[in-house]
C-alpha cells in the first residue's frame, strides 16, 4: 500500500469548481498551507469551505478569499480577516457560523456515520433557526446535522505510506475530525517515515481515513500572536 | 472601582482546588496569573490544552503551541493536548467546573450576548455557545457599562444572544452580582463605589438586600 504522492499539487488533483472542502486548523495553526497555495494556483472557484477560521489577508485561507475562490464558509470564529469581514457584509460570500463544538462533532459524526445529533448549543439563539427541539432531562437540544465534504485536507506533523498521521501539539485541533469526514482525505505532513517508525499506540489519525499523503515542501508556520516571558 | 486586573483577581477567588476551568479571551486570560497560593487549578484552552502554562521564554515560542486566544502558550508538566471534538466533550459533558468569558451585554435572567453586532462587527461564536450551553458554572468578567457609558447589566439583550438563562455570577469593575430569580442580586461593591453608584450604572432590574460588603482584593 502506497498512498504517498508527489506534492501538493498532485494532492489536489480532482478538486473543481463547486465542490466541498474541509480545512483543519485552528487560527494559523495546523492549517494544509502546502495545498491552499496549490489551490490559488489552480484558480478552483465557488469552493464552500469548512474551516473553523478563516485565516489572516495574506495568509491561510485568506489567499483563496482574496483570489474570490470561496463562495461559502463554514465556520466558528472568522476575525482577523479583514477582507472576510468586507466580503461577508457586502454579501458576496456566503457565511454560515456556527458553534466551534458543533463543528467539530458535526465532522466527527459525519465520518462516523452519525447522520445528526443533538445538542444543547445555540438553543434560544439564531443558530437554532430552523432546527428541531427536543428536551432530554428537562433541557433543550438542537438537531445538528453531520458535515462531509467532497475533500477533506489535513495538516500532519509525521505520517507513513500507509496514511497514518501524528500531530503535533495544538496543531492537531480539527484535523483528526475532518480527515475522517473526506470523500477523499489529502495530509500534508512534515516528514514522511518509514512504516513501522510510528508507534501504533500513538497513532492520531489511523491510515483508513487518508486517501492521499504527501511532505509538504515549506511550511512558514506563521505565528498569529507571538506572546512571551520574558527572561529575567 | 476595579481595573481590569482587580476584576481578574476577584474571580480568582471563585476557584477551588483541584478545578478544571475555561478561561475566555480578555480579562478572563488574566485569571490565570492569580491562582491562590498551594491551589492546583488546570486550565483547558478549547483548541485542545488541558494544563495550559505561561507564554514562552522569548526564542522558545513554538507555532505548534497556541491557546484559543491564538497567543504561544506552554504547556505544564501533567497537561494533555487532544483534538477538538474531545475538547468539546469535555465541556458539553459537564467535566469542566467553571467558565468565565467576556460580554457585551448580560440579561437580568441569566441571557448573554458576545459574537455579534448585526451589521458592524461579525467575527463568530467561536466555542462560546457550546461554553454557555452547558456549564453550571458561568462567570461573566466584563466592565459594568460600555465605552458610551451605557449600561451591559440589561433587563433583556438587544444583541443576538449566545445563550439563554445561563450566567451565575458578573464580576464588573463595580460589583459582584448573581443572577436571582428576579434580576442581579448586588453582592458585593468593588472598593470606593456605592450603591446609588452601582444602581446608576445598572439598566436591568437590581436587587439589593441588607447591607452590600465592599470587596476584599489583595
Amino acid at each position: 500500500m502506497n498512498k504517498i504522492v508527489a506534492n501538493a499539487e498532485a494532492a489536489i488533483q480532482g478538486i473543481q469548481d463547486d465542490m466541498t472542502i474541509m480545512l483543519g486548523g485552528f487560527g494559523l495553526c495546523g492549517i494544509p498551507e502546502n495545498c491552499i497555495n496549490a489551490l490559488v494556483a489552480a484558480g478552483v472557484k465557488n469552493l464552500t469551505c469548512i474551516s473553523n477560521n478563516a485565516g489572516v489577508d495574506d495568509f491561510g485561507l485568506g489567499l483563496l478569499l482574496q483570489k474570490k475562490q470561496i463562495r461559502k464558509m463554514i465556520s466558528s470564529y472568522v476575525g482577523e480577516n479583514d477582507e472576510f469581514e468586507r466580503q461577508m457584509l457586502s454579501g458576496e460570500l456566503e457565511v454560515d457560523l456556527i458553534p466551534q463544538g458543533s463543528l467539530a462533532s458535526r465532522c466527527q459524526a459525519g465520518g462516523a456515520g452519525v447522520p445528526a445529533f443533538y445538542t444543547p448549543a445555540g438553543y434560544g439563539t439564531e443558530v437554532a433557526h430552523g432546527k428541531e427541539v427536543r428536551y432530554f432531562d428537562g433541557k433543550p437540544h438542537i438537531l445538528e446535522s453531520a458535515l462531509t465534504a467532497d475533500f477533506a485536507i489535513v495538516k500532519g506533523w509525521k505520517g507513513d505510506r500507509y496514511g497514518n498521521i501524528i500531530y503535533k501539539g495544538t496543531a492537531r485541533n480539527f484535523n483528526p475530525v475532518m480527515a475522517m469526514a473526506g470523500k477523499i482525505t489529502i495530509a500534508e505532513v512534515e516528514e514522511i517515515v518509514e512504516p513501522g517508525e510510528l508507534d501504533p499506540n500513538f497513532v492520531h489519525t489511523p491510515g483508513i481515513f487518508v486517501q492521499r499523503i504527501f511532505q509538504g515542501a515549506a511550511f512558514e508556520k506563521r505565528i498569529e500572536q507571538r506572546t512571551v516571558t520574558p527572561k529575567s | 472601582m476595579l481595573d481590569k486586573i482587580g476584576i481578574a483577581k476577584r474571580i480568582s477567588q471563585e476557584l477551588s482546588d483541584g478545578w478544571y476551568v475555561n478561561l475566555g479571551i480578555g480579562i478572563p486570560t488574566l485569571v490565570a496569573n492569580y491562582v491562590p497560593e498551594g491551589m492546583t487549578v488546570e486550565f483547558q484552552s478549547e483548541n485542545g490544552i488541558l494544563g495550559m502554562g505561561p507564554f514562552p521564554y522569548e526564542g522558545e515560542e513554538d507555532a505548534d503551541y497556541i491557546n484559543a486566544g491564538k497567543q504561544t502558550v506552554t504547556i505544564n508538566p501533567g497537561g494533555s493536548i487532544f483534538d477538538s471534538a474531545t475538547s468539546f466533550a469535555m465541556i458539553r459533558g459537564k467535566h469542566i467546573q467553571m467558565t468565565v468569558l467576556g460580554a457585551m451585554e448580560v440579561a437580568e435572567n441569566g441571557d448573554i450576548a458576545n459574537w455579534k453586532i448585526p451589521g458592524k462587527m461579525v467575527k463568530g461564536m467561536g466555542g462560546a455557545m457550546d461554553l454557555v450551553a452547558s456549564s453550571d458554572n458561568i462567570i461573566v468578567a466584563m466592565m459594568h457599562t460600555n465605552k458610551r457609558g451605557q449600561s451591559k447589566l440589561l433587563k433583556r439583550c438587544s444583541l443576538p444572544l449566545t445563550g439563554v438563562s445561563c450566567v451565575k455570577k458578573i464580576v464588573t469593575n463595580l460589583a459582584v452580582l448573581e443572577i436571582g430569580e428576579k434580576g442581579f442580586v448586588l453582592k458585593e461593591r468593588a472598593p470606593g463605589v456605592s450603591v446609588e453608584d452601582i444602581q446608576a450604572a445598572t439598566e436591568g432590574k437590581l436587587i439589593i438586600e441588607g447591607d452590600i460588603p465592599e470587596m476584599k482584593i489583595d
